[in-house]
């Protein structure tokens, strides 16, 4: 560093300094330790894509007029020269074709939305599955429940504004699930909509829902969710050093800020190659909205398909009575698996600790097979939310795949039911076979692809110990101890009805395969001495005999 | 051991082998799916009484089996008594007839007729029982059209079926509403007048051949047009839009993410 | 698991003290602070070690590696340059122009990122040294004595402020903050009217015409006289009104005669008396939650919903047969005027669309 840029530099820092009393604080910041693992990435993905979202909608306020006055087109795109639409869809045909870059701005800005909502669902998957929603963190998984459901509202309204026929359909819909609600529904979508379904006020109102509102409180809750994380720091996966008392890896300065920074880039490259190349969203061949028009294989954006698949699959329930329509066919769809769905996700981190007991601080990840319950009944809920969205696109799998149509909607209603209890028992099954392997390899040992011949002509393959890194992985499998009767008095509650469904529930849990003896080194005969590669003959009998059926007890 | 061999051991070689095939099979599924190019229209003959005995010829070896002798129609297939000209120009200048699986819907194959014969067969269908002619190449030119009105008719009575872009769309019982990429103007004109099939009938009293040019005009301007924003995944929506969004985007994201935070060797 | 140490009440230094090597006793201090003849008064204190190393840990590596990353930097920097010279000279106001400029601009911009990206990350992988450090977590729990201190704190200045022993003070509070949080819900409520019975009716009257949406031209029962027709019509005069249209548009289906299935007492079935010359008019908005229905096949009689595939019998006074919707598309009651145009011989004889809650 040369003299100069260390004495403004030198200066600049006193200066704050003198105001702020920074010093000890960035210095902290500064050593900050980050661990290191390709998922802990995926949460940034959703935090660029964001700040890119922020940036290119910013642009496009700057073009776009938010009203349904009519107008009749004359721009660049002819095909709908002539045609009569809504101040909001020409001005977004003018951004497409007569602003230089406002196509581009607006296909990054799709683009993006697309992957915040799906990074989204990836950094929510990954940290259920490896167990990082756990305490101290219940917290931040909320607000990142809600972070969720604030951003697919977001690219819903987002999507409506242009006024196109696809988006406009989706409003229509919208309108219907709001008149199914009981007492209140008509009251409802008569003030959302200014009145009667189009009216002349939900495009101008989503739109400041959409600029304004929602985008304060995600910044809010974003800012939230990074302060909770850097203060009781990331988590890690389980390897050599790793404990629940420390946290390994690189510094924030230089290391992590030149990582990120390089995340950044890359979304933003990748967002912009897509939006280069894969055409998003194009109104024009939509056309304007209008309600007496709709096109066969009409979806919403990748997530809301859930919601349009139940509404698909449910049956035609309805009860009339006293003058009164419960329109179950309707607004059960649109709520119950929403409803089923974000509470299921916001109240998992405190029933997971109700039934096992835990409330240790873990800062540790589980490795998913490690937790076969928890992670059988994550794919059960994938697969729940999957054959959802699957039958959303029916008539596109039907036209495509030359299935009949109503076949699809007939299959869709049993697999919702069957699907995920047959993921929960595949997924299980899967992660207790891992569990069997990863005891092989601590047991046996790797294979080295040494093969030598014995005295008696015998082939056999030599194998060696798992290094200490891979070790320190495979034997990560946690004490999953049962619950203990807390305190004397608390006995008699858990041999209620409640007691004893927590007891049955934390049986589930917690099964698990148990470590092997000798915890893995040597070759399984017990001489707990790993020097050199040794020789394994097959047929080796497993030396804990038989495995138990039921593991809750802890491994060595 | 060259260099080729030492970049396939490193741990990320098979990573990146598996990135570059999936953006090969993305990048040549983006192309493959974009529509194709229009087929030229067929002009109609004139009728005269050889026309009409090679047709009579042509039908009794080609049709007859299905539709019968006098083409009164049979058990395997209806009635083409008053059906017109228009409807047998447009089911064999498609290729869907002669029909060859019975199924819920007749499919658009390769032609094995010249238009000359064609015209010759529906010549003689139409002199069994009238119905609609083949409309002349006047009647389906699309100049000085009314574009935005063929937007209007187009959404309300064809997209239901066809889709905003003309991709097509299902229909119950394994029947489809197919694409219109490879109608021409002739074709467009006489389905809309015949109604085949599982479409219904758009009579000119109904809508005008003035306002049938209309449609014909917005049909083919639509698929012509080149796509600005880049592949158009099919211009089928956000099904597909949501499917490049994640194997596209987040897969590629994915490498990039492994490669940044993948230990270094120790050199 | 094992316990970290407690974190000391303001530690002095923080986390310097975890960094510092443990020292055993008997242990001679790091080499940097030993002379050969030992501490010399006055000499300085020594440096404490570096954190981090100086340089790459393969300079050979790194040098190339260097060169590289300036490669990539240089490459973005052209890019850049790219996009805004193709924004400068690429004009838009067509289709094939938008192409290109998309192109242009997308493809500059994309590889300035992805440059920086690839540069950023070779800087870090090949030039930055590979460290990996530890760090010490804190429990996060506050010690006892703090949460002591604490809720000290917060009683003192609950009874200080009078706010727990003088209920009067505290109820009026409450009482004063409930209708103001009230308030701003209230402000909403002329966000829009309130439905009343506007879902029940649409605008179609005794004698008004049919036309047909698009020309917007009134429409003959002679000239829609072939079986297998479908049309989509609106209300005359009201072709412009969105609103109108998305309660008012209605479709007119053509059939043979004899196909229609006539309604009886306590059976469904097409109200005759509402057709004209087997012309039959439905609703076109879907029963289920609004979609256009309109998707009709002439061969099976089926009118199609493509949103969630409801299917209504067209025959049968457009009973549902599959899907979700709950109830048949409503019958326009048609007839001829004097001129022979199809009008509407009244109202729907039941709300349309959507099933609400007050719909009976």
């Amino acid at each position: 560093m040369s003299t100069t840029t260390g004495k403004i530099l030198g200066g600049t820092g006193r200066y704050l300094d003198d105001r702020l009393h920074g010093a000890r604080g960035l210095r902290t910041f500064l050593r900050k330790i980050f661990p290191d693992h390709w998922s802990f990435l995926l949460g940034e993905i959703a935090l660029y894509s964001f700040i890119i979202l922020l940036l290119t909608g910013t642009f496009l306020t700057l073009f776009f007029q938010p009203s349904m006055t009519d107008v009749v087109y004359h721009g660049s795109y002819t095909p709908l020269d002539g045609v009569h639409m809504s101040q909001a869809y020409a001005s977004t045909l003018d951004i497409s074709f007569d602003v230089r870059g406002g196509l581009l701005m607006r296909q990054i800005h799709h683009w993006a939305a697309i992957l915040f909502v799906a990074a989204i669902v990836c950094h929510l998957l990954r940290v259920f599955f490896t167990g990082a929603f756990r305490k101290p963190r219940e917290l931040n998984w909320v607000i990142g429940v809600v972070m969720f459901t604030l951003a697919f509202t977001e690219g819903l309204f987002g999507y409506s504004l242009p006024d196109d026929l696809l988006s406009g359909t989706g409003l229509r819909i919208l309108e219907g699930v709001l008149l199914s609600i009981p007492i209140v529904g008509t009251y409802l979508s008569f003030f959302l909509f200014g009145g009667e379904f189009p009216g002349h006020d939900i495009i101008p109102r989503l739109y400041v829902i959409h600029i304004l509102l929602i985008p304060a409180l995600l910044l809010a809750l974003i800012s939230a969710h990074l302060f909770l994380m850097f203060h009781q720091k990331h988590t890690q996966m389980p390897g050599k050093g790793h404990t629940d008392a420390n946290v390994v890896g690189q510094p924030m300065y230089p290391y992590f800020m030149a990582k990120t920074g390089a995340w950044f880039f890359f979304i933003f490259g990748v967002t912009a190659l897509m939006s280069t190349f894969a055409q998003i969203n194009p109104i024009w061949i939509y056309g304007p909205y209008n309600p007496s028009g709709i096109s066969a294989g009409s979806q919403p954006d990748w997530y809301m398909g859930f919601l349009e698949g139940a509404l698909r699959m449910w049956p035609s329930w309805h009860w009339n009575v006293g003058g009164y329509s419960f329109a179950f066919n309707v607004f059960l769809p649109a709520l119950v698996p929403l409803g089923v769905l974000i509470t299921g996700l916001a109240v998992w981190p405190f029933l997971e600790q109700w039934i096992t007991g835990d409330r240790r601080e873990h800062h540790v990840n589980d490795r998913p097979r490690n937790a076969p319950t928890r992670t059988a009944l994550g794919m059960a809920g994938v697969t729940f939310y999957g054959i959802m969205w699957l039958e959303g696109a029916n008539d596109i799998v039907s036209r495509f795949l030359n299935i009949s149509l109503y076949l699809t909607t007939e299959i869709a209603r049993y697999a919702i039911f069957i699907g995920p209890v047959v993921a929960y028992w595949v997924t299980k099954r899967i992660c207790l076979g891992l569990q069997r392997k990863d005891n092989h390899l601590l047991e046996h040992g790797v294979e080295t692809g040494i093969i030598r011949q014995l005295p008696n002509g015998e082939y056999v393959e030599l194998t060696k110990p798992v290094s200490e890194e891979m070790r320190a992985v495979l034997a990560s499998r946690a004490e999953r101890p049962q619950i203990e009767a807390p305190d004397g008095d608390d006995v008699p509650a858990a041999r209620g009805p409640v007691g004893k469904l927590r007891g049955s529930l934390n049986r589930v849990l917690t099964e698990n395969i148990p470590l092997p003896h000798g915890n893995g080194h040597g070759n399984g005969h017990g001489n707990g001495h790993a020097a050199e590669p040794t020789a394994v003959t097959a047929g080796d009998a497993h030396p804990d005999g038989p495995e138990p059926a039921d593991g809750d007890g802890a491994g060595a | 051991m060259s260099w080729i061999t030492a970049l396939r051991r490193r741990p990320a070689a098979g990573y990146a082998v598996v990135l570059l095939g999936l953006v090969t099979i993305g990048v040549g599924y983006g192309a493959l799916t974009t529509p194709g190019s229009p087929a030229s229209a067929a002009t109609p003959g004139t009728v005269s009484p050889q026309t009409l005995a090679a047709g009579q010829e042509l039908f009794v070896k080609t049709c007859a089996t299905c539709h019968g002798m006098n083409a009164q129609g049979t058990s395997l297939a209806p009635s083409l008594v008053g059906v017109g000209a228009a409807a047998v120009d447009f089911q064999m200048s498609t290729g869907r007839m002669p029909g060859k699986d019975i199924g819920p819907e007749m499919d658009r194959k390769p032609v094995t007729f010249t238009p000359a014969q064609i015209h010759a067969i529906a010549d003689y269908v139409a002199s069994l029982g009238g119905g609609p002619t083949i409309p002349s190449a006047a009647q389906v030119s699309t100049a000085g059209a009314n574009t935005a009105l063929g937007q209007s008719l187009f959404i309300t009575d064809c997209a239901q079926c066809h889709n905003f872009d003309g991709a097509g769309g299902a229909l119950t019982y394994g029947k489809f509403a197919p694409a219109l990429t490879e109608s021409t103007p002739t074709q467009i004109y006489e389905a809309m007048l015949t109604g085949p099939e599982a479409m219904p009938v758009f009579s000119d009293t109904t809508i005008t051949p003035a306002q049938k040019r209309d449609i014909i005009d917005y049909i083919t301007r639509l698929r012509a047009e080149p796509n600005p924003g880049g592949f158009s995944l099919g211009r089928i929506g956000p099904v597909t839009e949501g499917l490049v969004g994640f194997i596209g985007g987040i897969g590629v994201l994915v490498f990039l993410a492994l490669w940044i935070t993948m230990k270094r060797r120790e050199s | 698991m094992s316990e970290t140490h407690p974190s000391q009440d303001l530690p002095e230094e923080d986390g310097q003290q975890s960094r510092a090597p443990h020292r055993v006793i008997g242990t001679p201090p790091p080499a940097q602070a030993r002379t050969l003849l030992g501490e010399a008064p006055g000499s300085p204190v020594p440096e404490p070690p570096r954190e981090l190393p100086a340089g790459p840990d393969n300079p050979a590596t790194a040098k190339t590696a260097e060169k590289v990353v300036a490669a990539c930097f240089i490459l973005s920097m052209l890019a850049s340059i790219g996009f805004i010279a193709a924004y400068v000279g690429l004009e838009v106001h067509s289709v094939d122009a938008t192409l290109r400029s998309n192109l242009a601009l997308g493809l500059s911009m994309s590889v300035a990122f992805l440059a920086m990206g690839v540069g950023a990350t070779i800087w870090v992988r090949s030039i930055m040294p590979n460290v990996e450090q530890v760090e010490e977590r804190h429990v996060l729990a506050s010690s006892e004595t703090e949460r002591e201190a604490f809720t000290k704190t917060f009683t003192e200045g609950a009874e200080a402020s009078g706010f727990v022993k003088r209920p009067l003070l505290r109820r009026t509070l409450i009482a004063a903050s409930v209708p103001l949080a009230v308030a701003p819900l209230v402000v909403l409520r002329d966000l829009g009217p309130l439905p009343g019975t506007s879902l029940r009716h649409t605008v179609w009257r005794n004698g008004t015409r049919m036309v047909v949406y698009g020309p917007d031209t009134p429409l003959r029962a002679a000239d829609f006289s072939i079986p297998g027709q479908m049309i989509t019509v609106a209300p005359e005069g009201y072709t412009e009104n969105q609103d109108v249209l998305a309660k008012a548009v209605t479709i007119i289906i053509k059939f043979a005669p004899g196909v229609l299935v006539p309604n009886r007492p306590g059976q469904p079935g097409t109200i005759m008396n509402w057709t004209v010359d087997n012309i039959v008019a439905y609703s076109k908005i879907c029963t289920h939650v609004g979609c256009p229905v309109a998707l009709y096949e002439q061969t099976t009689h089926h009118i199609l919903c493509p949103c969630h595939q409801s299917t209504f019998d067209a025959t049968n006074g457009a009973q549902v047969l599959f899907g979700p919707a709950p109830r048949p598309l409503p019958q326009l009651p048609i007839g001829v005027d004097s001129e022979g145009f199809l009008i509407a011989k009244s109202d729907y004889h039941e709300p349309v669309g959507p099933a609400f809650w007050e719909l009976g």
